[in-house]
């Protein structure tokens, strides 16, 4: 399963095996689409089409008839501050998480990478927090991080005074304790990555290197790390896609506070539909799509090329 | 894996300790320490687990905490809703989307490559959560089973038409020709040639696709939130109930028994996922 090809299958489209097929009309009828095709229009770009719709309306719980309002619900968001403040934080999230969990999955796959005993079942123990549900993560560590909780305890026990830190009430840090919790879960999804890009470096490489006198970092800044550009632009594009729709972890740790400081889009969309304004949430939700298309492509396409330099 | 260079004794030795070691402190503090509070937690007393810390219960109420959570979370409803939401979506997703991809991966022509695009684009455009309710709504679908069904489907159609397209053009052209000799039919290649040779493609992206929807909260709490139950949904009521007591011990009771079922499935099928997810990349 090419994994590793999300987003460089282009290249092998005309490979050897993809012949031309000849009288392709009739032996690969269109009709086969059309299921797949009917769902995707009537669940997917149907209400994505909405969203451009019922952004510029009145649309609430609170009344049957729908109005056009133009921008007037951009600009009540702007006003208040949340539009900007809650993109800025969603920002911050993704860039966060996709350098926490990389990192993280780097070493981890660096650590684990022999095959031993220990390191086969490593592997398989830091991927129990991938299958896990994210809510279910997200709890246990809001219970961990309480300031009378497990962490601060296990801290005044090495550090020999007691340690009471709110690591879920600040409202400068919690964004940075959110993301590494959200890092936490995912880690041992881009360690399984970068082990799997890791076995596919010729050993001949580094053991020339090796004879030459190269160290362990050196053979790994200059000749494995490069090599692993396709694992990272997988992992990088997975974990900013996945941490701008972030929502169960924020919401099961902060619900969003303290003083909406981690309130991530989705947040926000959650919680205006629930109070009933339902076009405030639609044009919030146009938001993010505008911002994960602007940002999404521009970022693959910048990390393909790096791989194409190297 | 061994390699064959020669390095100073000394260092080599004292590696091959401190490898082992860490793994094992990694294990401890990064998976051990939650875990275990899990563990421990989910066995206490409403008194004890008020303050969710790393000590043993001091008399285990593991299985009265269990009897509780799954009369007042209604677990065994929600496992059959999760079930009754999940294997339709899926199985749909897999087929609608193989039959998409068959044909996207076999014809060449400019009006499929754009409906290529189209089909992938879900991969990275995030779904309109809060219209689709709207839609459902006027389809007479809004918080019913077979709307979160669509609504799954819609999501993750892009997943399975991007991985099965891959490797459809993988597939030997001759294979479809001799079964088109011998005068089978469109479906009948489909069916006999092509699904069978999908198979560990399907595998790898039916896991992933489980995974997701199996855990999925946010989706369901705009589509079905308070009509229909699901293990992730009913956890997130259990969770929010005590307004101002969190009630620890039934949260990591309930965490403990929503998760068994998917530990023990990757427990039994542990190398199968692991090499699914990574098998493209050790070639």
């Amino acid at each position: 399963m090419a994994t590793e090809n999300l987003f460089s299958q282009t290249r092998t489209r005309n490979g050897p095996t993809a012949d031309r097929p000849r009288r392709s009309g009739a032996d690969h009828p269109m009709w086969f689409l059309l299921p797949a095709l009917a769902v995707l229009v009537v669940f997917f770009f149907t209400p994505t089409l909405y969203n451009f719709i019922y952004a510029f309306t009145d649309w609430s719980s609170f009344k049957s008839a729908i109005n056009n309002v133009g921008l007037s619900n951009f600009a009540d968001l702007l006003q208040s501050g949340s539009l900007l403040a809650d993109l800025r934080i969603t920002l911050i999230y993704a860039v966060l998480v996709a350098i926490f969990q990389n990192l993280f999955g780097l070493i981890l796959a660096l650590v684990f990478e022999r095959d031993t005993h220990i390191n086969r079942f490593a592997r398989v123990a830091f991927f129990v927090p991938v299958v896990m549900s994210a809510l279910a993560v997200g709890y246990i560590f809001q219970a961990m991080l309480k300031p009378e909780g497990a962490l601060n305890s296990i801290l005044s026990f090495f550090t020999r005074q007691p340690v009471s830190i709110a690591w879920l009430g600040s409202t400068t840090w919690t964004i940075v304790v959110v993301a590494l919790i959200h890092s936490w879960k995912w880690m041992g999804l881009s360690m399984l990555i970068y082990l799997a890009g890791l076995k596919t470096i010729n050993e001949d490489l580094i053991d020339a290197a090796r004879l030459d006198g190269a160290s362990w970092w050196n053979t790994f800044r200059y000749i494995r790390f490069p090599l692993l550009a396709p694992a990272i632009t997988f992992n990088v594009a997975t974990a900013l896609l996945g941490s701008m729709n972030g929502f169960d972890i924020v919401q099961a740790t902060t619900g969003g506070g303290p003083g909406g400081s981690t309130e991530l889009l989705n947040i926000f969309i959650f919680r205006t539909f629930g109070q009933g304004l339902f076009a405030q949430a639609t044009t919030m939700s146009l938001v993010l799509f505008a911002m994960i298309t602007l940002l999404a492509f521009p970022v693959i396409r910048f990390l393909r090329k790096r791989e194409e330099v190297l | 894996m061994t390699r064959t260079v020669p390095r100073p004794r000394s260092r080599f030795r004292a590696r091959n300790l401190a490898q082992p070691t860490i793994a094992l402190l990694l294990m401890v503090f990064l998976l051990g320490v939650p875990f275990w509070l899990v563990v421990v937690t989910a066995g206490k007393n409403q008194a004890e687990a008020l303050n969710p810390s790393l000590t043993l219960p001091t008399k285990w109420n593991l299985l009265e905490n269990f009897s509780q959570v799954i009369q007042d979370g209604r677990m065994v409803t929600a496992f059959f809703g999760s079930l009754v939401i999940m294997v339709p979506s899926v199985l749909g997703v897999l087929i609608l989307g193989s039959m998409a991809s068959w044909i996207l991966g076999r014809r060449k022509d400019k009006r499929t490559s754009f409906i290529y695009a189209l089909g992938i684009s879900g991969i990275v455009l995030p779904p309109a959560v809060v219209t689709i309710v709207l839609l459902l709504r006027q389809m007479g679908l809004a918080g019913t089973v077979p709307g979160m069904i669509g609504v799954y489907m819609g999501m993750y159609m892009s997943t399975v038409i991007f991985f099965v397209t891959g490797f459809v053009r993988t597939i030997p052209y001759e294979l479809e020709e001799a079964a088109r000799v011998d005068g089978a039919g469109p479906v009948g290649i489909f069916i006999r040639i092509i699904l069978p040779l999908l198979g560990p493609t399907l595998a790898t992206a039916t896991i992933l696709i489980c995974l997701y929807i199996w855990n999925d909260v946010f989706y369901a709490l705009f589509v079905i939130g308070g009509r229909i139950d699901t293990l992730p949904l009913n956890l997130y009521q259990v969770a929010s109930a005590g307004l101002y007591l969190q009630n620890w011990h039934l949260i990591f009771a309930y965490i403990v028994l929503m998760s068994l079922p998917l530990l023990i499935t990757f427990a039994v099928m542990q190398r199968k996922i692991i090499s699914g997810i990574t098998g493209g990349a050790v070639k």
